[in-house]
């Protein structure tokens, strides 16, 4: 009974709030200090009753930091020190505490807790207190706080708060926080049983609101519940057409991940005629590349990832010279020899990964302009990284095209690739070919190590696990044709989370091989095969 | 080594014996095989000279990985097919015996179940997956060591080499082949005992596998199955049949245009050599008392072409050789510097096929012709240089 009383009282003094509000809007909304410290000391006294007051007019006063007081207070970590000043306890843990003044936010540093003199409060100051830090927020002029604040609203609207929404939905005039507002209360009523409320959410994704739906459609009466039932319908469609969008986004993100791992592959290959089974290791120098930036640059880990781009390459790049140079030249004309051998650097790269850096996995910061995603509506969000990686994928295979198309060294590769014999009688020096090639084929190893850091742990292992998809992808798209490579990274990556869902990732990750083994029974030399006389084999 | 044409009028599986390369090998083999035992059994347990059960174990390991090379070096060395997947056809036949050794414990499980093995029990099963029907008798489950990876590498060869799938691309292929297999070995729903595999084994043919004299047993009957694959594959290369392996190894498309149907042949010798891997990974399992999923991981697959590559391509007797070495090299190393084997084996790869294309086995030969003064190059030897 004394709850309902104070929610009462609570409500009636937030209306007031509202015109107070209203008033004050052109004003500033941080009152000078000796007003804030007023509005505290009112609550440092015995009689319960008398705080509920002090929380009212601190409530009133729309200061800004009302918010972290009022939740402080509830935490038990508003205080008062011996001279007088308030302060937030940061940490309650040991015997000293590190304390911050309320009013300034200045750090004081530790304090005896012996010095220190919590503000009480009892239950029914605590719910008084929930409840108004539930919508204080709703009043601030800051409209990401109003939009926060509305978010957390869903599913936690009571009577009493009903018509405080209402009044606010009327007054508010950011559309995001008057259609959350709306549907806060909606949920309301729709779990009461109303028929508006029931109306108004039909559509709407939220989990939530399928909630109160489900509720209303087993409400007693039929009309209510019928319209309950059909709505949920809809938001079921809706949903499933979510859940297909979001399963493209997933394996579109995979794919970009295999394009960015095969390309350079299929380039070598292409070109040499050799399996680089070392490619994925070139990929962990280029992961690790990023870790070490960041080591290097501390406190910038989208710099680091910036600089980490052009670094990873040079270093996969270097990395791969040397493995032409000092092993696959030698073994000339000898594709299987070239593998094993390729094979055996893998082994020595990744063992030397695992003696200086370490064995274990490192982490990888994704800087803030990567990491959250981007909400499309309620059942649909896209992490950004992934977008980020995606359209990373899609410009350095851009780049890749451009290179082979539109440069001296792009036509001497495309004409080593379709007949090398007679490349070399046109005067094209295939050596060198071989090198540039080599180190361009191994830096796109490095960037695609550098995209994946964002996205997986950086490991010893990290090449290991998208070798053979790698291969899988080459060998499906076809040797010698970059878009063959895209289209089949790509879809190689969607049919895999269209699978996962129904049989699970193990499986169909066998179905997926499965199925290129099957695949190249009907087209042994890939989607777009090269055409001519280079297709002799 | 000798591609004499004089005995092909004799009776092909015996044809080997006539052989100088093989009557050394054989005569090796046997005397190791009776040394050891020898060693084993008659010297006493205080003297240095005597071999522990411990090692007996231990050669009868390699001897069984010497089998498998054999059977990689049979394709690759005279199909000219780089298979990096042989790994899987050793697992399926370890698997087959592993299933056997399963029925074999009965009710002595931890969960005491007459039919079920532990693992089944474990994961709440009622009764036993269709395919673990028939493996409580030795001949079926023997019998299935055999057929079932010569049936997946019927079906898979089929498909391969039909569409004439060869090179690097069945290279990697069959690696797909033996990673997807290990994904699907990894999953308890297969019914293969999940991450754990089988093992606690107790008993073969009634024999404890924990006694010293089993062991010595199951040593000698891989010597025997070693000596006995030997002399197939030495039959088989030296028939008219493996003389069409080696021209199409060393020309596919010439020997088809001869009319020859290329495949076919591809096909038998791949079978035979699934069927040998699979032989082989029956007679590890009992010797190391545990098969699980990650004998198909294709690093294994690989490791295995390794041995061939070191011991030497297309001689046979050099697969064993390398497989012995290695797996030597691999023992005492993972013991003194476990963190420097794998510095080891990825140096191994480079230097075996940068500076040692032939292997030991060409090395042993350059040697003896130095000695004897005799130009280096034989027919022989042209027709290898022309397929490495």
């Amino acid at each position: 009974m004394r709850r309902f009383l104070s929610l009462g009282l609570l409500c009636l003094l937030l209306l007031g709030m509202t015109l107070n509000a209203q008033a004050q809007d052109a004003e500033t909304n941080n009152p000078d200090d000796a007003a804030a410290l007023e509005l505290l000391e009112a609550l440092d006294v015995d009689s319960y009753a008398a705080k509920g007051e002090a929380i009212t007019a601190i409530l009133q006063s729309d200061d800004e930091r009302a918010r972290d007081w009022l939740q402080a207070l509830l935490d038990g970590r508003l205080q008062r020190t011996d001279d007088g000043r308030f302060v937030r306890v940061l940490d309650n843990r040991g015997r000293d505490w590190p304390v911050a003044d309320v009013l300034t936010g200045e750090e004081l540093g530790e304090m005896s807790r012996r010095d220190l003199e919590r503000i009480g409060i009892n239950n029914n100051l605590r719910n008084q207190l929930r409840s108004a830090i539930a919508v204080v927020d709703l009043y601030s002029p800051s409209v990401e706080r109003r939009r926060t604040s509305a978010e957390r609203l869903l599913g936690e609207v009571d009577a009493e708060l009903v018509p405080i929404l209402n009044d606010l939905i009327e007054q508010e005039e950011d559309d995001q926080v008057r259609y959350r507002l709306t549907q806060a209360v909606a949920i309301y009523r729709a779990e009461e049983g109303e028929m508006a409320g029931v109306e108004a959410l039909d559509g709407s994704l939220h989990p939530r609101s399928r909630v109160a739906l489900s509720r209303a459609a087993n409400s007693d009466d039929p009309v209510v519940a019928n319209a309950a039932t059909a709505a949920l319908t809809g938001i079921e469609q809706q949903l499933k057409i979510n859940r297909g969008l979001e399963t493209l986004y997933f394996g579109l993100s995979l794919g970009s991940v295999l394009v960015l791992a095969a390309i350079g592959l299929a380039i070598t290959f292409g070109v040499m005629g050799v399996i680089n089974m070392a490619h994925g290791e070139l990929m962990m120098l280029g992961a690790y590349t990023t870790w070490g930036m960041q080591q290097l640059l501390p406190g910038q880990p989208g710099l680091a990832l910036i600089v980490s781009i052009p670094a990873g390459f040079m270093v996969a790049a270097l990395a791969g010279v040397a493995i032409e140079r000092g092993v696959i030249q030698f073994l000339k004309g000898r594709p299987l020899e070239t593998l094993l051998a390729t094979f055996g650097i893998s082994l020595i790269l990744q063992q030397l990964v695992r003696t200086v850096i370490s064995p274990l996995n490192r982490t990888v910061i994704t800087p803030e302009w990567m990491s959250g995603s981007l909400v499309v509506n309620d059942a649909l969000s896209l992490t950004l990284n992934r977008m980020v990686v995606l359209g990373f994928a899609l410009v350095v295979f851009a780049g890749l095209m451009l290179i082979m198309r539109r440069t001296r060294l792009g036509l001497e590769v495309r004409a080593v690739t379709q007949n090398r014999a007679m490349a070399r009688s046109m005067g094209i020096r295939a050596t060198r070919v071989d090198i540039m090639t080599f180190a361009l084929g191994s830096g796109v190893a490095g960037l695609a190590g550098v995209a994946l850091s964002q996205l997986t742990n950086v490991g010893p292992n990290l090449g290991q696990n998208y070798i053979i998809d790698s291969f899988m992808v080459v060998v499906f798209g076809g040797v010698g044709n970059l878009w063959g490579t895209l289209v089949a990274g790509l879809s190689l990556g969607v049919i895999n989370q269209v699978l996962e869902p129904w049989v699970g990732a193990v499986l169909a990750k066998i179905i997926v091989l499965v199925f290129i083994i099957l695949f190249i029974q009907k087209r042994p030399r890939g989607l777009f095969p090269q055409k001519g006389r280079a297709a002799e084999g | 080594m000798s591609l004499t044409t004089e005995s092909s009028t004799n009776f092909w599986l015996t044809r080997p014996f006539s052989e100088r390369s093989t009557q050394i090998f054989l005569g090796v083999l046997v005397a190791a095989l009776a040394l050891v035992t020898i060693l084993h059994v008659a010297v006493p347990a205080g003297n240095p000279l005597h071999i522990g059960a411990y090692t007996v174990n231990l050669f009868g390991k390699y001897l069984s990985y010497a089998l498998l090379a054999v059977a990689v070096d049979l394709v690759w060395g005279y199909l000219g097919i780089l298979s990096l997947g042989h790994g899987a056809f050793f697992a399926i036949g370890g698997y087959a015996m592993g299933m056997y050794l399963m029925r074999q414990i009965g009710d002595r499980g931890t969960y005491g179940d007459p039919v079920l093995p532990d693992f089944m029990v474990f994961l709440n099963w009622d009764s036993l997956p269709w395919f673990w029907h028939g493996f409580d008798m030795a001949w079926f489950a023997f019998a299935m060591v055999l057929l079932a990876p010569g049936l997946l590498a019927l079906v898979f060869g089929f498909l391969a080499f039909r569409s004439r799938v060869t090179g690097v691309y069945l290279s990697i292929i069959t690696q797909a082949l033996t990673f997807a297999l290990m994904l699907a070995f990894f999953r308890n729903e297969m019914g293969f005992g999940g991450n754990n595999g089988l093992t606690d084994f107790r008993e073969i043919l009634g024999f404890d596998l924990r006694t010293d004299a089993t062991r010595l047993g199951l040593f000698l009957a891989t010597g025997v199955a070693l000596a006995l694959g030997f002399i197939l594959c030495r039959a088989i290369v030296t028939s008219k049949l493996g003389r069409v392996s080696v021209a199409t190894r060393d020309a596919e498309a010439r020997t088809r245009f001869l009319g020859y149907r290329v495949e076919r042949f591809q096909l038998f010798v791949f079978v035979v050599s699934a069927m040998l891997a699979g032989l082989a990974g029956a007679l590890y399992v009992p010797q190391v008392g545990i098969i699980n999923p990650s004998e198909f991981s294709p690093i294994f697959s690989i490791e295995i072409v390794l041995w061939v590559a070191l011991g030497g391509r297309a001689t046979l007797y050099g697969a064993v050789i390398g497989a012995i070495l290695v797996n030597y090299a691999k023992t005492l190393f993972t013991g003194i510097m476990p963190d420097a084997w794998l510095f080891a084996l990825g140096g191994l790869f480079v230097f075996v096929t940068v500076f040692l294309p032939k292997g030991v086995a060409g090395l042993l030969l350059h040697l003896k012709r130095k000695k004897r003064g005799d130009d280096d190059s034989t027919p022989t030897d042209k027709i290898q240089e022309a397929s490495v």
